[in-house]
Parts: C-alpha cells; structure tokens; sequence
C-alpha cells in the first residue's frame, strides 16, 4: 500500500511540473511587470479576469484554444509515430486557402447545412496535401521533417499571399485601389452557425473536442493507430511485424496536417470578418497557433484528451497576455516574449514529468504485483511494452487521471 | 543525475533572471546619456517622456473628472479613446503617426484616458481587442489598420453607442457609428516627386515600397506621377520588395536602385529605414514619407510628408460632440494642412527646386493637378 | 534585360548577393557545429535577434562597432549556454525548445529596443575595406574584394570551421558524439560535454551573425532577421553538414535574393510576380535536401538526447 501511495505521489508530481513550470514564467512575467513601471497584481488580475472572469472572457478563452487544440490534436498523432510536425502553420494556411476557395467557387448556391461541412472538409484536405508532402519526403527519401515543415511554412506563406493578393482578392479592393490581401466577405452559409445564443461562439470549440475525441479514438481504438504507435516506438520490429512502415509515417503526418487544416478553416470561417485575411505573415493569419498548438499538445502530455484542457489552459494564457497589454498598457513584446518562455519551461520540464509518471506506473504495478501474487505476470510486460517510453503519456494518464478520482473518495 | 538537473534548472532560473533584470533595468539607468550621445536620440527620449506623460496626466485628470461630474454634470464628459495598431507605437511610420495625433488630441481636449494596443498584426487579436475596448465604454476606438474591416464591419453594429475610426480606408460599410480616415499621401508624393525630377542629374529616381498596396501604393504611384510630370525622360524604377519587416532586403534594393543609376531615392512603410541607411552611405538624396524621417539620415534627406491625423480626428470628436457617431470619410490632403512637406533645413534645397515644389502644392490645392488618375 | 548586363548591375548584383550571405553564413557555420554532435537548435533566429540588438545598442552608446561585435558574441555566448542547458542538460524536444528560444529573442529583443532606444536612431557601420591591389581588378574587385570587414571575417571563418571539424581532436569527438554517443561515451568522451561546447559555438556564431546584421544594416528594428536563423538551419541540411556545403548554399540563397531584387528593379520581372519569386529559394532548399538525403546521411544522432545507459 506504501507504494501505490508513492506511486500516487509521484504522478501528483507529474501532473504539477507543467504548471509549475508555467508559473515559473509567470512570475518571470510579473518581475519584467515590475520593470515596466507596471504594477504585477494588477496585471495578473488583468490577465485572469481577461481569460476566465467572466462569459465574454470564456468566449474568447474558447475561441483562442480552438485551434491550439486542432492543431495540438494533430501534433498528437504525429508524435505517437515519432515525427515531430513544425508545420502547423503552413498547414493551416493550407486548409484556410482551400476551404476559403471553395467558399468563393460555391458562392450563395448551397444551404448552410452543406455547405459548413463543405467547407470544413475542403481545409481538412488543404491541410492534409500540405502535410502529406513531408511525410512522404520523410517515409521515402528520408528527408528531416523539421526541415521540410518548416520550407513548407515558406512556400505556404508566399502562395497565400499570391492568392490573396492576385486571384482570391475582394474584387472591392481592386475597384478601390486600396489592394488589401483578402477576400471578400465569404457566403453567409458557410459561416460557422453560433450557438448558446452568443454573437460571437461558434462551433469551432465543439468541432475541436470532437476531433480529440476522434484521434483518442483513432490512436488507441483501431489497428491504424495500433500501426501508428508501434512505428512510433519502434520502426524495426514493426516491419518485421508487417506494418507498412513507410506508408504509416505518411499517414500520420498527413492526419496532423488534416488537423491543422480544419483548424485553418475554422479560422476563416468563425472569424469576426468572415473571410481570409492576411498582414503578409503567416502569423498574421494563424496567429502563431501551428506552433502554440504543440505547446499545448505538450502540456496535455501528448494525449488528445488532456490537450482538451491544456488547450483552454493555454488559449486563456495568451488571451489573458493581450487583456493584459490593454489593461496595463505594456508593449505587446512582453507577451510574446513571456510566451516563449512558457515553451521553454514546459518543453524543458517534460522529461521530468515522464521520469515522474514512469516512477509512478512502476512504482504502482510493483504494488499491484505484490497485492496479486498468484496473477499471472505476463498481460501486465505486455501492457509495459505498449506504454513503453517513445510512447509518452498514453494510457499511464488515463491511470493517473483514474486514480486521482479514487484518491478524492 | 536527476537533482543534478533540478540544481541545473534552478541555475538556469536564476541566470535568465539576471539577465533580464539587467537587461530591463539598465536602461533607466542610461537614459540620461541618451540625450548627451547625440541629438537624435532626443526624439526617443521625447516619446519616452510624452508616455509616461500619458499615464500620469490619464490619472490625474481621470480624478478631477470624478470631482467634475459631481459638480457640473451638464459639462461635457471628456471622452476615451483607444487605439488598435498593427505596428509598434513609436515605429517611426504607420503606426506612430495615429499615436502623435493622438497626443495632441489630448492636449487640446477634454481627453479621459488613451489606451493603445499595438503590434497586433494579427486580425483576429484586433478584432478581440477592438471589441474589448467597446464593450469597455470607450468613446472612440480607431482601428488604426486597412486590414481590419472586415472585423470592424461585424462588429460595429453590436456597439451602436460607441464611434469607431477606421483607416486608412474610403469606406464606412454605410453604418452609422463608423468614421473612415485616410491619407491623400499621393499628394505629398507627387511634390516630391516633383522634387525629385528637378534634383536628379543621372535622370534615374529609385523607389522601394513593401507591398503594391493601399498608402503605399497611393504614395509611389503619386511620386512616380509628379516626376514623370516635371521631366518627361526621367526614369523611374520601383521595386517593391515584398514585405514591410525585411530590412535587409529594403536595404538591397535600394543599392540595387544604386546600380542601376538612381541618385535620388524614396520609399514607404518601416522597413525603409534599411534603405535610408544605404542611401546615406552613397550620398544620395532621400525623400521620406508617413513621419518625418531627417533623424534617420541628416544629411541626406531632402523633405518628408507627415501625416497630420488630428486634423481628421478633430472633425470626427466635432461630430461626436454634435451627436453624430459616424457616417462621414475625411482625408488628409495638402488643402486641410493634414499632410504637410516638412523639408530638412540641413539639406542644401535650392530656391529654385523648392519654388518648384511650392507651385506643385499650390497647383494640387488649386484642382490644377491631379496627383494620380 | 540589357540593362542588367551593365558592369554596375553585374557588380551590384554579386556584391549584394555576398552581402546577403553573410549572416546566414555565420549563423549556419555554427548550427553545423550543434548539428554534427547531435543537436538541432531551431532557436537560432531568436538568438540572432538579440545579438542584433545588443551589438546595435552597443554601438549606439559606444560608437565603436567592434564592441557591438563583441557584445553581440558575448550575448550569443549566454544564450547558447541556456540552448546547451535546455537541449543536453535537460534533454528537451529539441524541435520544439528551438521554438521557444525563437519566440522569446523575438519578443525581447523589441522589448527591449522599444524600452531603452525607441525610435530607430541610425549607427556607425563597419569599415569597408578594399584590398589592396586586388579591388583594382576590373569587375571582379567591386564583386569580391570591396567589403566591409565582417564579410571577409564570415567567410575566413569557413576554412577554420572545416579545420576544426575535419582535423582536430576536438571535431572528432564532436563527429563521434553526433554519430555514436554511446561508443563515444564508453571511449571516455563526455557527451555532454561536447554538446554544450558546440550548441554554444552556434549560439557564439549565431549572435555575432545578428550583430553583423545590425551593424551591417546601420540601423534596429522589430524582427530585423525576418527568420533568417531558419533559413540558416536549413543551409546546414543544403550542404550536408559541411562548412563548404554550407558556404554554397548561403551564397546560392544570397545571389538568387539579389538577382531577383535586381530583376524587379528594372522591370525585367513585373512586381505582380515577386510572391511566386519569394518562394523560389524554400523550394529550391526543399529539393536540395532530398537530394541531400539521398547522397548524405543526417548525423546518427541528431535531435536525440543522450542518457548514459544504467
């Protein structure tokens, strides 16, 4: 019983490092705060009350983590066959464009019905061409896909603004001189339909708990993601086991480019403008969220369920940063810069939240063990073998996530 | 090895610490030599001050409004402003020419509390700061960006109380709670371009613009017009080069202007200043636009067109105190003193050529000459 | 096009397309070091930015553009040690701290311009330096031999770089951590130790290519590099973990940005086509690394941290 206490512990730990690591560079945040001439309670309170005090800071708050979590989701799924996809943001650009053209090609003709799902569906495929191309480049040629993301992120930002600028513009803008790279105002029915009576809350953040509902699904419910996590841990013995190997590696960055198109569709289609537009960046469009999106996947544990919350966590930090450049009239450098270092500090505790959990499911099936003697030994080696290391969280969450319920009792 | 990395960590912790700190803090210290180092670092040193300015004068008068309302509350209430803005407030471009309007809005009227966002390149973080700033009871937010009506179109009509600015842009979607502003900056660009024609020897001009769009658009087609309408055979090369943030890239183009013969240069938006740097180098004269550039390059620079925006934001509080919300566009042009040419007194401009650029204004202000079309 | 085949043109063009390399150079030089011991360090652009900063304002209070250089090495210096820290001490996602790191220099750097300096106020540049006898001859000396002082600097340092990697005790520990820890560990090699020496050697490289930037241009601003460091990371995969595959591929992204800039400017490519321009060099790099990958081999090691085994 002592162990599965330790064992509880430990992952109590493992669950706090992120946070911790978080607050770390919050109260880095609060000193530069105190530089600034400005006051760090007032600022926090700025940042609270901006993300979460209220129904509109919710909405926000939902809004913002939408794609994070798209986006984060996908990242899972590259993760668990072992490729690391940088390429969010081409991908979303991607899925933007060709949602947002097949907007423009449809024009008023189709109801909203069909035309949501239309268009969805459009960024999905946008997004999934776009990630398609560095997981092939990977599976066959071996190229580095943190190279040929991050390329790709080039070539995507250029092609937008080509598009924006040249076939895809507001012909308004043409008549007017003023040439702004963006579109005009897309059908209404491709809009995506509000709900909870908000003027502004859309389905985005429905769509994007379904997805992670879908990939959970997906990764631990089908022998694709069987495929996919055991390429992800080990490449050889999967070949010999007859996985196709190559063609997995695809697929799975082709699914986490899927994802962070829809997240780009999503963008365009639940924006306050109702179209796509761009400062000629790609930030400008995506607003960073292709590579936010796999803080948060980092802070769910790798997990498509826990960057639920992460997400939302995450979304509130970064709406909460610009309440709080409003609120106490900082430069907007402050954020960005606290915000990279919210990467820093969670990608660099991570291993400790591993070692930590690793602790804790041994130290938990030693007591289990002790507890069952006469059990047979095997199923649990074998469950090991599935949790093992390159495969991050995984089920050892949902342990933890269960213990912790028993634990409250 | 584990607590080895936790030490390791709280090392790391500390390090970044100081280095911020140090950071952060050295520059109060240094401040005072600022000034001393050379004059135009004055200009930092000013902006700095006029902020913090800003601040204390925001809460002090925000307390005699209290004790007003109390007393008179027939008077009118001094407003809130708010601005949105894609760049830095103090870029020397864009953006800073709404925040000095701004400031002198505030000396001259009962102003409540400014409030500025900048660097929110990114539309959607506008949009959410824009309608933060109405639901927040602010009297006028300006939406100091092209790109962001779209947003402001879906917005506007949820705050039917508040006025909002939007530039630069002709276009006020028919609602009345909408003010659109811009600059006829082609103006200032056809006199200088006329400037230009007259002071080339090669008979080449060389012009680096971001993207072919919107106030840089307006302000290049404006200079090519005015130099092609003072000197037929000049040639005019334009090189946009694809973004507003590449310095080094702006700073090639304009040798690249070089190479090609060009001894008179002009250019638009922040990335610019690249460009000025290497005009200065080779002696070449420089036209400036958006703000006044002369700290950039002393020498070299020949007149800048500044944008004077509280001409537009006085005519828009003027509707506001009279009850009208929106529904108007005012442009800043030559006529309204909006856009002035501020020349360099350190630049050798001959009677002649400036007598030119004077004609150019008044023809322009006459109706005699359209600058572009 | 005759325009373009002027001797000012022409020299313009080379000469622009060097300048363009440099800071790429230096920054790439030093991922190569990081890269070839295992280590991928993505925060090369944010490292960049703040040695930019710091060798400008440097320069600014000083007027002296070796301090700039200096300070912006020494920033470099700090900043590579807290990579090492995050990528080797802490075993980070290297793909992901390099993010952070980005982020971070990019906010920071502005931060800190918009706090002690403002408004861009212009700085003395580096000397140019014409060599003697050699920038007499026609053409060629305005293309090679009339530079300021950091680019010859840049590209003496590739055949010091090739030295140490190639010929040194030290660069075959940092070959053999890159492509065998374990066995270079068991050698007596400290892996670790390597590492942090060649993740701060890029970082090094890395904030003296911002500072060269910065001092180059004469001037600061908000996102000075515009993702240079990146396009760096990827010059190291272009030439294969080679200094002098390396040099080539800054050198190629230089002249074909020059040529283009150089293009638009007469009017030999309408500006309407500069976007499907801007993507040429991501797309050229995208195809040289799949070549690359075929022919090279990625360092065994590379993004992988190393625990010695229990």
């Amino acid at each position: 019983m002592a162990s599965l206490g330790s064992a509880r512990r430990s992952s109590y730990l493992a669950y706090s490092v992120p946070v911790l690591s978080v607050l770390v560079a919050l109260i880095i945040g609060a000193i530069m705060l105190v530089m600034l001439d400005a006051s760090p309670a007032e600022g926090v309170k700025a940042m609270f009350d901006g993300a979460f005090g209220s129904g509109e800071a919710l909405i926000s708050t939902a809004l913002k983590a939408t794609p994070l979590l798209l986006v984060g989701v996908g990242i899972t799924i590259a993760f668990r066959a072992n490729v690391i996809n940088i390429g969010g943001e081409g991908q979303m650009v991607a899925g933007g464009l060709l949602s947002t053209a097949t907007a423009l090609w449809l024009g008023d003709a189709l109801p909203a019905l069909i035309m949501v799902p239309l268009v969805l569906i459009a960024g999905i495929i946008g997004g999934a061409i776009w990630g398609s191309v560095p997981g092939a480049l990977k599976a066959y040629y071996g190229v580095n896909e943190i190279l040929s993301t991050i390329m790709l992120n080039i070539v995507a930002v250029q092609l937008m603004n080509f598009l924006l600028r040249g076939p895809m513009i507001d012909p308004g803008e043409i008549d007017r001189g003023t040439r702004i790279p963006q579109t005009e105002r897309l059908p209404e029915a491709a809009d995506l339909p509000l709900i909870l009576g908000s003027d502004r809350l859309h389905i985005g953040p429905l769509i994007a708990i379904l997805a992670a509902i879908a990939a959970y699904i997906l990764l631990w419910r089908t022998p694709l993601g069987y495929r996919v996590r055991a390429v992800g841990q080990n490449p050889d013995a999967s070949k010999y086991a007859g996985i196709p190997v190559k063609r997995t590696v695809t697929l799975a960055l082709t699914m986490s480019g899927a994802m962070a198109g829809l997240a780009g569709a999503v963008l365009v289609f639940g924006s306050e403008s109702h179209r796509m537009v761009t400062d000629g960046s790609t930030a400008g469009f995506t607003g960073s969220a292709g590579f936010n999106g796999i803080v948060a996947a980092l802070f769910g544990g790798l997990h498509p369920l826990w960057t639920i919350p992460a997400s939302f966590l995450f979304g509130g930090l970064l709406v909460g940063g610009n309440a709080l450049q409003r609120a106490v009239q900082v430069p907007s450098a402050l954020i960005l810069a606290l915000n990279g270092l919210v990467v820093i500090f969670v990608v660099s505790t991570d291993r400790y939240k591993k070692l930590l959990r690793e602790r804790a499911s041994a130290a938990e099936t030693a007591a289990k063990l002790a507890e069952q003697e006469n059990e047979d030994p095997v199923p649990a080696a074998v469950g090991a073998v599935e949790d093992g290391p390159p495969d991050r969280a995984g089920p050892a969450s949902d342990d933890a996530g269960g213990e912790q319920g028993s634990g409250e009792q | 090895m584990s607590r080895n990395a936790w030490i390791w960590l709280g090392v790391a912790a500390a390090a970044l610490l100081v280095i911020i700190i140090v950071a952060v803090s050295g520059g109060d210290d240094e401040t005072t030599e600022t000034t001393v180092a050379a004059e135009t670092t004055t200009t930092a040193e000013e902006t700095t001050t006029t902020a913090g300015e800003t601040t204390t004068t925001v809460e002090g008068e925000t307390t005699t409004t209290a004790a007003e309302t109390t007393t008179t509350a027939a008077a009118a209430e001094p407003i809130r402003i708010a601005i949105v803005a894609p760049s830095a407030s103090n870029d020397l471009a864009f953006t800073q020419s709404i925040v000095d309007a701004v400031n002198v809005i505030e000396g001259e009227r009962e102003v409540a509390e400014v409030a500025v966002t900048d660097g929110t390149f990114v539309v959607d973080d506008a949009a959410a700061a824009i309608r933060d700033y109405a639901a927040s009871g602010f009297d006028l937010v300006i939406a100091h960006g092209s790109q962001y009506g779209g947003s402001l179109q879906e917005i506007a009509p949820d705050f039917p109380e508040t006025t909002f600015a939007w530039g630069t842009a002709a276009d006020t979607f028919g609602l009345s709670n909408v003010f659109a502003y811009e600059a006829a900056s082609d103006e200032g660009g056809y006199v200088m371009g006329v400037l230009g024609a007259a002071l080339t020897e090669t008979g080449t001009i060389g012009i680096v613009g971001p993207v072919e769009v919107g106030d840089a658009k307006l302000y290049v087609d404006g200079y090519k017009a005015g130099a092609e309408a003072n000197d037929s055979g000049v040639t005019v090369n334009i090189n946009y080069t694809g973004s507003f943030s590449d310095v080094a890239l702006a700073s090639e183009a304009a040798q690249a202007h070089a190479a090609a013969g060009a001894d008179i240069m002009t250019g638009t938006a922040q990335m610019v200043v690249g460009a000025v740097g290497v005009a200065a180098d080779q002696g070449i004269p420089w036209f400036g636009t958006q703000a006044n550039q002369t700290s950039l390059a002393p020498e070299i620079v020949v007149a800048s067109q500044v944008y004077k925006w509280e001409i537009v934001l006085r005519q828009i509080l003027d509707d506001m105190a009279a009850g009208t919300l929106g529904g108007s566009v005012y442009v800043i042009d030559l006529a309204n003193e909006g856009l002035a040419i501020e020349y360099n007194d350190g630049f050798a401009l001959s009677a002649e050529v400036k007598a030119l650029g004077d004609q150019a204004i008044a023809d322009i202000i006459a109706g005699a000459v359209e600058p572009t079309g | 096009m005759s325009d373009f085949f002027t001797e000012a043109v022409l020299i313009a063009t080379v000469a622009g397309g060097i300048r363009l390399a440099v800071p790429l150079l230096l920054a790439a030089l030093g991922e190569t070091f990081g890269q070839r011991s295992g280590v991928l360090n993505l925060g090369v652009d944010g490292i960049m930015l703040l040695g930019a900063f710091t060798g400008y304002y440097t320069v600014l209070k000083t007027g002296n553009v070796w301090y700039g250089l200096l300070a912006g090495i020494a920033i470099g210096i700090v900043l590579g040690l807290a990579s090492s820290l995050i990528s080797v001490t802490l075993q980070a996602e290297q793909g992901i701290s390099g993010i952070g790191v980005y982020l971070f220099g990019l906010g920071m750097s502005d931060l800190l311009f918009q706090r002690l300096v403002g408004t861009p106020v212009p700085i003395t540049k580096f000397p140019k330096i014409d060599i003697p006898g050699l920038s007499d001859i026609p053409w060629l000396g305005g293309m090679f031999f009339s530079h300021s002082v950091v680019v010859y600097l840049a590209f003496l340092s590739v055949p010091v770089a090739m030295f140490i990697i190639n010929k040194t005790n030290f660069g075959m520990n940092i070959r053999a951590v890159g492509e065998n820890p374990e066995a270079a560990d068991s050698l007596g090699v400290s892996v670790s130790r390597v590492r942090y020496a060649t993740v701060t050697i890029g970082g090094t490289l890395a904030g003296a290519a911002g500072a060269a930037l910065a001092i180059d241009l004469g001037i600061f601003q908000q996102n000075l590099t515009n993702a240079q460091g990146f396009i760096a990371i990827a010059l190291v995969y272009f030439g294969a973990w080679r200094p002098l595959g390396v040099m080539a591929g800054a050198l190629l992204y230089g002249f074909v940005n020059s040529l283009v800039l150089q293009f638009k400017t007469l009017g030999i490519i309408p500006q309407s086509w500069s976007d499907i321009a801007a993507m040429a060099p991501a797309i050229i790099t995208i195809l040289a690394l799949v070549i690359v990958a075929r022919r090279f081999r990625a360092p065994s090691a590379l993004t992988k941290p190393f625990t010695r085994g229990t």
